[in-house]
């Protein structure tokens, strides 16, 4: 009994940071339709932060206290320097071009607190007067636990009454139901997003600071926490705090109550969570299906063209360059090393895999958060085959696209009866289940030591060899990939993004088109997947964790949504940053800084060049027809 | 919308002839350069010690002289955590750079994603610190060694120094949910089972890297009443599970031994709240007083104006073997290096050090004492160094771990 | 008499405790344009959306061409043969005119799932001919989404008729237009019923429109059938008066939703 009753007060106070930050991220969501990954940054703000302040104000039964709310306030503060100096600026480019954004947000925030704080751990300061242990029907409870049982019901409550009674509070209530509403009372919407900033930061770093006595400030903080907050805010319903709360105590308990019965099911208990629920209730415990045209009305976009004399061009040419770039390296391999075709490779690589996300998330306007799972799929398929049936590359190679489509086969039928920020949500869920089970299935996959050995062919396996392969297959993939969206079934994917009232009105199953589409856009993913792992020559399951999904989404985005291009050049563009960075030890803040700079420049993505200012002073005909 | 056009195939030429750019190599005659990756960003308080001990050793190489009538050039660069980045620079520092040969490395699937690539590419990778056992057993091949001793080696010191503690029969174990964690777990019950078939293990929790929830984790194992505890944590884990378990008071009455948990990477963070009277293996800097030691010790503060860590004095003897195995290869062609690898001695500051022909391993061994409070930190106590040599498996075994 | 193409029975529906419709039960013969009217929150679009399928009815039936459908999904209506007009034009922003009438034909020959042939090159001819029939031949090539409303509104019944339809649903097919507009559009529906003998059923705030084009008009309020029959029976019933507050009050302003 005493062991039950700690353990459920454990479960209750380890979910107290996790509500904090989730509902700060819930708040931010609600109000302006941002899904800010910089928050697991803010997190770590907040916890490093609280560490000087208390130092600075001295940890004394007040002093500690105080030094956690000016964290808080600190965290608050930047939080609004990323909305003035940021944000701001681009809520009228395409949805979920401010991820990137925000990306770039958590880049330069890594590289600035390692810059601060140095590279060692440091371990939090404790609360002063709540070091001890009570002791409950035998059972030890540390006495800081109940001071975080505490906090989450506060915190509850102080949003409540804000939300409530105040008319601050009743705006950002009605901007979460509906925005339009809001800008259409003549509320300064500016103010308010600030404030929503401010707010939703603060409770990120007020996370961050109030777990130190239980923990301490590090520099994985922040991608170890932003994950854990997506799932309380999905599993609860974006935008509702009520909901965050409910799913933080869940989890919470889930986790500590599950760890107990299943040691090893540390790593996909929440994401089981997240995709049983999503499933049962698609938006959440306490959320509310989402609006339609409830965010920003974006810009249409223009017609699909066959590519003209000038597309034609370049694509002969970059081919050409493609295909005569070996022929260099043998002729002044001084001036073409073979390093050169190793980034080739890797660049066409990112290229085809950024091509399929784009397939379902451009035309298909369904946004994946998870496609790693695709690529690192496929890759795993072909591994395997190598593993257990010491299959040659000829055979194991197909293997990748055929697992991958058939992982999309599975994941797809539950992703697609979802739409919008939610069905990317259960894409994450489900990549990161996948993750799981390779990580931790140790005697099939080798868990994190991965499956070595996968090398081409001999026929293969010379650098120009595998080069030509690889350009081919990238090649013929971004062609047949173009080839199906001049297709009718392409068109029928558009149209149920641009319409799905009118697709249903003309007799288009679209959830069917959809599930397809994602299936089409698995097997590629898992194609990309094939020629990385053979031209590394061993695959883990970084290939498909979070972050791999996250790099496809970048160069989707940064590339630009809206055009066929758009992942070319962003893939290229990305891949090519990283590597000339790489080398630097500060990588980490010139890429985020480059990624905040281009985004600031261009709103539409790398493609939408064209359109700028600066495009059209090079003589630039607009791209479409002007609405009247 | 020309522009656009013009733009895209801007940007491929510009990757293109970036990577022409990059490719212009850069190799002088006089120099051997050393391929160094290693994961720079993701753990720096790790790695950056590393290439510091590992910098110091090529700076007093070069002072005294060189190799072969050349200097070592140390090329670092970081693999982001990622094993296929590991892969890619290992291309271009052999391509472009022109290295001998690549050494580093921290995480053990990014050893192993080298390793699977020295294999390939014939090419001699000396990994410094991954533990994995399999990199020189049951995945291990000619090209690569390694230098720190494995997991395998230093649970089997500490369940040899744990069999000798009686009392101790009910054993619970926590380690981080991934290939390292169950390594340790595994090869630590197997050698405390053979010296100690009386003693019983009665369960296992298994946290998440960096994710632990440890009020749950010490909930679970005090549920488990064990009378000792084996931890393989590390990093905020450990921190975590140490302010938590003591509050909660699991650690009271019971033996824990922790592995690697008194390496300063490890115990100094936990400044002190570090755990008194653990047995652990770790790096007792302060007290080594072998004069090879204490002159390692008074360069590196010198140098640096920090004290080592583990992953100091690991990259210092990296750099100690591979101008050894150069002296005994005479030259940098990979056949000669990978056969005078094998079997090679040299001394290092911690002791005599020789890479085993059967496995590639070197016999580098580990400090193992009792964790203690001095000065408000943490230190060892009653420590011994303990050749990794004994803790190795023989000839005849090690050939059957090790399959091609 | 030809049989009805629709016959609805009884039908109901209620969003908690309001009952939006309520035993409400008329039918549509080929050839006829039937009218529905009512007041805001009568139950015309609650209505409207059951027969379409975006709504599962209560209970009651819905009979297309004797074959009920209620309960259906929009997309599996639509190929039995029932176009759609929204109050708010619904078309495909991201293509031209020409592809938006193509999208309706494609998926009419069931071709929607085709991979490889170019989908410019599917059904032009036959986009072309409807996008004349509604006099927008012209503009096959311009965005979609750079249309005035009106040109709009004309492109959405040419979608509509794509698959030959045996019903016509418009929801409010004048709302947010100028009126000279309102009567050309209305006049051309009027010629393609009788060219097509498809039974039309609309619903209008605009009382002229309504006198002028319908055959019918039934009346809805609070979710119930009212009255129903001819223009001229039903502008003398006192009921209807009496909603419309005396007379034949003309509502000119439209566009306001008619919610449940």
């Amino acid at each position: 009994m005493g062991e039950f009753v700690v353990t459920l007060l454990t479960g209750l106070s380890s979910a107290a940071a996790l509500f904090l930050v989730a509902s700060g991220l819930s708040i931010i969501f609600g109000v302006t339709r941002i899904v800010n990954f910089a928050h697991g940054s803010f997190y770590m703000l907040g916890a490093y932060i609280g560490v000087s302040a208390v130092h600075a104000v001295g940890g004394g039964a007040i002093g500690f206290w105080i030094a956690i709310l000016i964290a808080a306030a600190a965290v608050g503060l930047i939080g609004v320097a990323m909305e003035v100096l940021l944000l701001r600026r681009i809520y009228r480019a395409p949805e979920l071009f401010q991820l990137i954004a925000t990306f770039g947000v958590i880049l330069v925030i890594q590289d600035i607190t390692l810059w601060i704080w140095g590279s060692e751990d440091l371990v939090g300061p404790r609360a002063p007067g709540f070091t001890g242990a009570v002791t409950i029907l035998g059972q030890r409870l540390p006495e800081y636990d109940l001071v975080l049982i505490a906090v989450s019901p506060l915190v509850l409550a102080g949003l409540w009454l804000l939300f409530n009674r105040t008319r601050w509070g009743t705006l950002v209530r009605a901007a979460t139901l509906d925005r339009q509403m809001v800008s259409a009372l003549g509320v300064n919407q500016r103010w308010l997003f600030t404030g929503v900033l401010f707010l939703g930061s603060a409770l990120a770093g007020l996370g961050g600071a109030i777990q130190l006595p239980k923990g301490g400030a590090d520099l994985l903080m922040d991608f170890n926490i932003i994950a854990a907050a997506f799932v309380v805010v999905v599993v609860g319903g974006m935008g509702s705090i009520g909901g965050a709360f409910l799913a933080a105590m869940l989890i919470g308990l889930l986790q500590t109550f599950g760890i107990q019965i299943f040691p090893n099911s540390t790593l996909i208990l929440m994401f089981l969570v997240m995709a049983v629920v999503l499933i049962f209730r698609p938006w959440g415990l306490l959320g509310q299906p989402e609006i339609p045209g409830h965010g920003v009305v974006e810009a249409p976009e223009a017609p699909l063209r066959p590519a003209d004399r000038g597309l034609r061009i370049v694509g002969a040419a970059v081919l050409a360059v493609l295909l005569l770039l070996p022929v260099a390296h043998l002729i002044v391999p001084s001036l073409v090393g073979d390093f050169s075709l190793v980034l080739v490779i890797e660049i066409m690589i990112f290229v085809l895999f950024a091509a399929a996300l784009h397939f379902i998330m451009g035309p298909g306007g369904m946004v994946s958060f998870g496609h790693a799972a695709f690529f690192g799929g496929g890759a795993y398929a072909a591994a395997l085959l190598v593993k257990f049936a010491e299959a040659p590359m000829e055979i194991a190679f197909w293997a990748a696209p055929a697992g991958a489509a058939l992982l999309a086969i599975l994941f797809g039928w539950f992703c697609v009866r979802l739409t919008g920020v939610y069905f990317a949500m259960l894409t994450l869920a489900f990549a990161q289940i996948a993750w799981s089970i390779v990580f931790q299935w140790g005697e099939v996959t080798g868990g994190d030591d991965g499956i070595l050995g996968t090398w081409p062919s001999d026929w293969a396996s010379s650098r120009i060899a595998y080069y030509y392969m690889t350009v081919g297959f990238v090649v013929a993939g971004l062609l047949a990939l173009r080839r199906i969206l001049f297709a009718p079934f392409g068109y029928t994917l558009r149209a149920g993004r641009d319409s799905p009232l009118r697709a249903a009105a003309i007799g288009i199953d679209l959830k069917r088109h959809q599930w397809v589409a994602f299936t089409i856009s698995g097997a590629f993913a898992g194609l990309a997947g094939a020629l990385f792992v053979y031209s590394k020559g061993s695959v883990f399951p970084t290939a498909m964790e979070i972050a791999r999904s996250f790099d496809a989404l970048l160069m989707v985005l940064l590339g630009g949504v809206h055009s066929l291009t758009g992942p070319i050049v962003g893939a290229t563009a990305l891949t090519w940053l990283n590597d000339l960075f790489s080398e630097l030890s500060y990588w980490r803040f010139l890429l985020g800084a480059t990624i905040i700079g281009l985004v600031l420049l261009l709103p539409n993505g790398l493609v939408g060049l064209g359109e700028t200012g600066f495009g059209r002073r090079l003589g630039a005909a607009p791209d479409r027809e002007v609405p009247a | 919308m020309k522009v656009k056009y013009v733009l895209t195939a801007g940007v491929a030429l510009g990757v293109l002839s970036g990577a022409l750019a990059s490719s212009a190599p850069a190799l002088a005659a006089d120099e051997i350069k050393i391929g160094d990756i290693n994961s720079y960003t993701r753990l720096p308080a790790h790695t950056i010690p590393y290439r510091r001990g590992a910098t110091l050793a090529v700076e007093e190489i070069n002072k005294a002289g060189g190799v072969l009538g050349k200097k070592l050039v140390l090329v670092s660069r970081d693999d982001q955590g990622k094993p296929g980045e590991a892969v890619k620079v290992a291309e271009q520092l052999r391509s472009r750079d022109k290295v001998a040969l690549i050494s580093g490395s921290l995480f053990s699937h990014i050893g192993l994603a080298l390793a699977s690539w020295a294999k390939q590419r014939k090419a001699l990778y000396l990994a410094a610190e991954p533990l994995a056992d399999a990199l020189v057993w049951a995945k291990g091949n000619n090209y690569t060694f390694r230098l720190r001793p494995s997991t395998y080696m230093q649970a089997a010191m500490l369940a040899a120094e744990a069999a000798k503690r009686k009392g101790a029969k009910r054993w619970a174990t926590i380690a981080p949910n991934y290939a390292y964690g169950k390594d340790a777990v595994a090869a630590f019950q197997k050698v405390l089972k053979k010296l100690r078939p009386d003693v019983t293990f009665v369960g296992s929790q298994w946290p998440g890297l960096f994710k632990i929830d440890a009020g749950a984790e010490v909930q679970a194992l005090a549920a488990l009443k064990p009378d000792a505890i084996y931890n393989v944590t590390f990093g905020s884990d450990l921190a975590k599970f140490v302010r938590e378990g003591r509050t909660r008071g699991l650690f009271k009455g019971k033996l824990i031994v922790g592995l690697l948990t008194g390496e300063p990477e490890y115990i100094d963070p936990l400044k002190g709240e570090a755990p008194v009277g653990w047995l652990v293996t770790g790096y007792p800097w302060q007290d080594i007083d072998t004069p090879e030691h204490k002159k390692f010790l008074v360069a590196y503060q010198a140098r640096w104006n920090d004290y080592p860590r583990i992953g100091s004095i690991v990259g210092y003897n990296t750099m100690l073997a591979i101008q050894a195995m150069l002296k005994k290869a005479g030259s940098t062609d990979t056949d000669k290096m990978v056969a005078a690898m094998k079997g090679l001695s040299f001394d290092a500051p911690t002791g005599p050090i020789t890479f085993r022909a059967v496995d590639h391993q070197s016999t580098m061994g580990a400090y193992v004492g009792w964790t203690v409070l001095k000065d408000g930190k943490g230190t060892m106590e009653r420590w011994q160094y303990l050749d990794g040599a004994k803790y190795l498996p023989s000839v005849e075994e090690t050939r059957k771990l090790r399959k091609q | 008499m030809t049989p009805a193409v629709l016959e609805v029975v009884d039908l109901s529906k209620a969003f908690g405790g309001v009952r939006a419709v309520q035993n409400v039960s008329f039918s549509v013969r080929p050839g006829e344009l039937l009218a529905m009217i009512g007041p805001n929150g009568a139950g015309k679009t609650t209505c409207f959306n059951m027969l379409m399928g975006q709504i599962r009815p209560d209970a009651g039936a819905v009979r297309l061409k004797g074959r009920d459908i209620a309960g259906l999904p929009p997309h599996r209506i639509w190929r039995l043969g029932v176009g759609r007009t929204f109050q708010i034009t619904a078309t495909f922003s991201s293509m031209t005119v020409r592809e938006n009438v193509q999208m309706a034909l494609i998926s009419h020959r069931h071709a929607s799932r085709k991979l490889w042939r170019p989908a410019a090159e599917t059904d032009s001819g036959q986009a072309d001919a409807l996008l004349d029939r509604v006099g927008m031949a012209e503009q096959g090539d311009r965005a979609c989404s750079v249309l005035a409303y009106g040109d709009l509104k004309r492109v959405e019944l040419a979608i509509a008729l794509a698959n030959d339809p045996d019903l016509l649903l418009m929801d409010e097919p004048t709302a947010g237009m100028a009126p000279r507009e309102r009567i050309e559009l209305m006049r051309l529906a009027d010629e393609i019923v009788v060219e097509r003998n498809i039974g039309v059923l609309f619903t209008e705030h605009d009382m002229d429109v309504v006198f002028a084009h319908a055959h019918r008009i039934m009346v809805l309020n609070r979710g119930e059938l009212i009255a129903e029959g001819a223009p001229e029976a039903v502008r003398a019933n006192e009921q209807v008066r009496e909603i419309y507050l005396g007379s034949s009050v003309k509502t000119g302003e439209t566009g306001e939703a008619d919610a449940p």
